[in-house]
């Protein structure tokens, strides 16, 4: 479904990425793993065209989109939960999820979505004429997830959901990935420091280390694996 | 009481155009954290485009009322394509650099636009026909407000109220406040965000034209040089408000008109800039962030 090949992303001289391979097929929950400043993030604004390649190839259904917009990118099925959530503080609840929508015209979908985000967290519905700006970190990570989801991505990328948050919020937060996943067939690479939670959601994992992949396997494998234990699982 | 009247009714009418221009730095400013320095500039062309259209249509004998609509929709075109070009050539480029770089930019796009008016037209002052005809319903208000002053106090209150419309219903104006919110996410939720910054500029010129406009009329002559001042005091209203935010824009342009109205029939027309910058020195030392804006908050 989608594929990074070759990529290499820069910040001005400053090389964030290094020749990165990665590969998500359609259902998979695939997580990227790694420390602080490996190059996660990037890697994300590199498939949602924020922080476009320099050189390399993304492909999305064989597509390439590495010189696509972020909003043509959007258009095709791909959603970003943002690091930081990036909720938009002076919209209530109920526009925020309405901005999600922003490239989408057939009203009855929209609600509908917007109804089934509700369902998913009803603390939303309880909160939806409040202001983004108003809301507990957890709520914002919900409210984030649920944005993502009322443009009824194919792909949703999610970055770094348990920062910040408490254990009961995080595991509350993570069920419900597997739960959109298992349900809607959403396909879903997720960014995470929480290795040993992010290996226990996901089906397969990738490990970055200063912008390069340095490893790739199952999930189960790389639980078990002596290296990732030490240096991510702190066992 | 009747002074006290006239001299709230020339307040208001300055403060509807300082209103009016400052809304073209605040909504940039929301927008993309800049300090568009040559916005005073699209003001000043606004007004000179409007003056040879009035000039060309008057020797071809139109009314006086077409002259103004017309004067109009002829400087507001002309000067929202010179705001979408600034934007394109100027700022667009130094997007992603430091701040510095772009406000550079427009303090050099706005000497390179006052000198290019002042060579390719003139540097004396040239008078300018007084377009908006003379009527005589306001009774005895007639000796507080004159028609041009009527004029420009409702064209204004028209435009803020319209745009305010225009932001809060219409499918661009969303993206604008999502913009101004948060650029990154609202690039993620597909809203293509070099349209937006476009849009920006393009109603925050057409805005200042239709104030240049107005103005020149009032007033009666322009030269290429207006748009400095007026781009000084627009900006101030601005910041009187709290830039980034758009009722601040108004009601800093409207506080700002009152201050020096009142200031020059009560003390001095003398001091009317004193008081003016002096209001605008004392928001900033007791409210930095203006009247209506918001502190920036930190974000975790």
């Amino acid at each position: 479904m989608l594929k990074l090949k070759n990529v290499n992303t820069f910040y001005g001289n400053i090389q964030a990425l290094r020749n990165i391979n990665i590969e998500v097929g359609q259902g998979e929950i695939i997580t990227l793993i790694g420390a602080n400043g490996a190059g996660k993030t990037t890697t994300l604004m590199t498939i949602s065209g924020v922080v476009p390649p320099r050189t390399g190839e993304v492909l999305y259904n064989g597509e390439p989109i590495h010189k696509a917009k972020p909003d043509k990118i959007v258009k095709m099925g791909i959603s970003q939960v943002p690091e930081g959530r990036l909720i938009f503080p002076d919209l209530t609840i109920t526009e925020n999820l309405d901005m999600g929508a922003f490239l989408r015209d057939d009203k009855e979908g929209v609600k509908a979505d917007m109804d089934h985000v509700f369902e998913l967290f009803p603390i939303l519905w309880e909160r939806r004429r409040q202001l983004g700006g108003n809301l507990s970190g957890g709520e914002q990570q919900m409210l984030a997830i649920s944005r993502a989801l009322m443009a009824r991505p194919r792909l949703l990328l999610l970055d770094e959901p348990s920062l910040g948050l408490a254990p009961l919020i995080i595991r509350q937060i993570f069920e419900i990935v597997k739960k959109i996943n298992e349900e809607s067939g959403t396909t879903v690479f997720l960014v995470e420091q929480n290795a040993n939670l992010a290996l226990k959601t996901a089906h397969r994992g990738y490990v970055m280390e200063n912008g390069e992949i340095i490893l790739s396997d199952t999930s189960d494998e790389l639980l078990a694996n002596e290296d990732i234990k030490k240096a991510y699982l702190g066992l | 009481m009747e002074y006290f009247l006239e001299l709230f009714f020339s307040g208001l009418t300055r403060g509807s155009i300082y209103a009016l221009i400052a809304l073209g730095y605040t909504m940039v400013y929301g927008i993309i954290e800049l300090i568009n320095f040559a916005h005073g500039e699209i003001y000043m062309i606004g007004a000179f485009v409007g003056l040879v259209v009035a000039g060309i249509l008057t020797s071809f004998g139109f009314p006086a009322a077409s002259i103004i609509v017309l004067a109009s929709i002829a400087a507001i075109i002309y000067a929202a394509a010179y705001g979408y070009t600034l934007e394109k050539i100027a700022y667009r480029p130094l997007r992603d650099a430091p701040r510095l770089s772009p406000l550079i930019s427009a303090i050099g796009m706005s000497i390179f636009l006052q000198n290019y008016v002042m060579l390719s037209q003139t540097s004396d002052f040239l008078s300018f026909p007084n377009l908006i005809p003379e009527f005589h319903f306001l009774g005895k208000f007639e000796s507080m407000v004159g028609s041009s002053d009527f004029v420009i106090i409702v064209v204004a209150a028209v435009v803020m109220v319209a745009l305010n419309l225009f932001i809060k219903f219409t499918r661009m104006g969303k993206a604008m406040r999502a913009t101004a919110q948060n650029r990154k996410m609202a690039m993620l939720v597909g809203i293509n965000v070099d349209q937006v910054i476009s849009a920006t500029f393009v109603i925050g010129s057409a805005l200042a034209a239709v104030g240049g406009i107005l103005i020149a009329s009032h007033i009666g002559q322009i030269n290429f040089f207006i748009g400095f001042i007026a781009g000084i005091k627009a900006f101030t209203a601005a910041v009187l408000g709290g830039i980034g935010s758009i009722p601040g824009a108004m009601l800093g342009g409207l506080i700002l008109g009152w201050t020096e109205s009142f200031c020059t029939g009560y003390v001095s027309s003398d001091y009317e800039d004193v008081f003016a910058f002096a209001l605008l020195v004392l928001i900033l030392i007791f409210r930095p962030s203006g009247l209506l804006g918001k502190a920036p908050i930190q974000k975790v």
